[in-house]
Formats: C-alpha cells, structure tokens, sequence
C-alpha cells in the first residue's frame, strides 16, 4: 500500500473519530429547554466553531505522527509535492464533497421551509459537513486504489 | 474503474535502463512513485506532457513507450 493511500486510511479514521467523540462530548452540554433561542444559536455557533479549530488541529498533528510513523517503518521520506494525479484526485474528492455538502446545505434549508424546529437545520448541516469530509477521503481512497 | 485505453511499457523499458527502480524514474520525469505506480498497472494515462518527459528519459520515441489500445506486439 502506497503512502496516499495510507494517508487517506488514517484521515478517514480520524474524521471519523473526531467527529464522533466530538458529538458525545457537546451532546450533554445542550442548553436544556430549548425555548431560548440565543441560547440554542450560541450553543450551535459554539459547536460549529469548536470542532472546526479541533479538526485542523487534530488532522495536522495526526498528519505529522503518520509522517513520522510511516518514515519509520518504510523508511521511505514521504513525497514533498503533488504531482498532476495528485491534483486531479484532489479535484474528484473536492466535486464528489462538494455535491455532498451542497446536498445536505438544500435539505437543511427545506427542513426549514416544511416547518421544522432550527436545531434540526443545525443537525443536518454539520452532518453533511461530516458525510461530505468521509466522502472526500473516500473519493481519495477509491481512486489511489482503482486509478483514475 | 476500467482500464485505461492508453498502454506503456514503462515496466519492460525500466528493466532494460539498467533496472532502473520506480523511484529513479519518478524522479528523473517529477512526479511522485505513486503515479509511476499507476502508469504501470494501466490505472492512469498520463498527460502530454508526462508521457513526453517518459519517453525522454529513455531517450526512445512516444510511440515505442506508448500505444493506444490492445498492444499487439
């Protein structure tokens, strides 16, 4: 197995991880009552910002761990640039996440349009954050794996 | 994911340079092992411009690295 296609594994996993200790984390912390709705915004833009610093911050150490794992162990230096089947897999992931989260984005709003209460607005759009992440890692995956 | 129509003899052609290994020749054309990689098991077509640099560095025509299609020979 090649180094993207590890690095794709372990970003995958750790999307994964994140997102989910994450969740278990703030579930307790949601404003009881929920009538109050600077409350519930707060706690929403609260979460959303959290586990975007987390995230980067997360991923770069991670990153630098694989890195420092996989020089070990194969004692291989990992590639320092990306080349154009790099760059065309970055594209395919973008598209394939992008659609995702514009997807979500559309039902999020139409939650909104049959009626139904903000958070679940919120809920929708995070977790489209989330499955748009997976599936870029996916797409990275599949095509280091397949070919392009 | 089909295979693509644009074959190589990459891998016959980096034995006969002096077993030259698939990191030298990423390095010799400026990409990664990986794509070399890729090239070799059919999964990728290169660029112009790569399959140009290919056939440079075994100093042979495009047409004697690559062909198009079922290889006949």
């Amino acid at each position: 197995m090649t180094y993207q296609e590890k690095k794709s594994i372990v970003l995958l996993i750790s999307t994964i991880i994140i997102f989910v200790s994450y969740c278990l984390y703030m579930y307790p912390h949601y404003p009881k009552g929920g009538l109050d709705l600077n409350e519930t915004y707060r706690y929403w833009g609260s979460f959303v910002l959290i586990l975007t610093i987390v995230s980067i911050v997360a991923h770069i150490i991670i990153s630098i761990i694989f890195n420092m794992i996989f020089r070990i162990t194969t004692r291989e230096k990992e590639p320092s640039f990306a080349d154009e089947l790099d760059r065309l897999i970055e594209l395919k992931a973008h598209r394939n996440s992008f659609f995702v989260f514009i997807v979500g984005f559309l039902l999020a709003m139409g939650s909104l349009i049959i009626f139904q209460p903000s958070q679940l607005m919120f809920i929708i759009l995070i977790f489209s954050g989330f499955l748009s992440d997976v599936t870029g890692s996916v797409t990275k995956l599949y095509h280091y794996r397949r070919g392009v | 994911m089909g295979k693509n129509l644009v074959g190589n003899h990459i891998r016959k052609l980096r034995f006969n340079h002096d077993e030259m290994t698939q990191q030298q020749l990423a390095d010799k054309v400026g990409v990664t092992r990986q794509t070399i990689v890729a090239l070799e098991k059919g999964n990728y077509s290169p660029s112009l411009e790569l399959a140009f640099r290919i056939a440079l560095a075994f100093n042979l025509p495009l047409e004697k690295v690559f062909f198009y299609g079922e290889n006949t020979k």
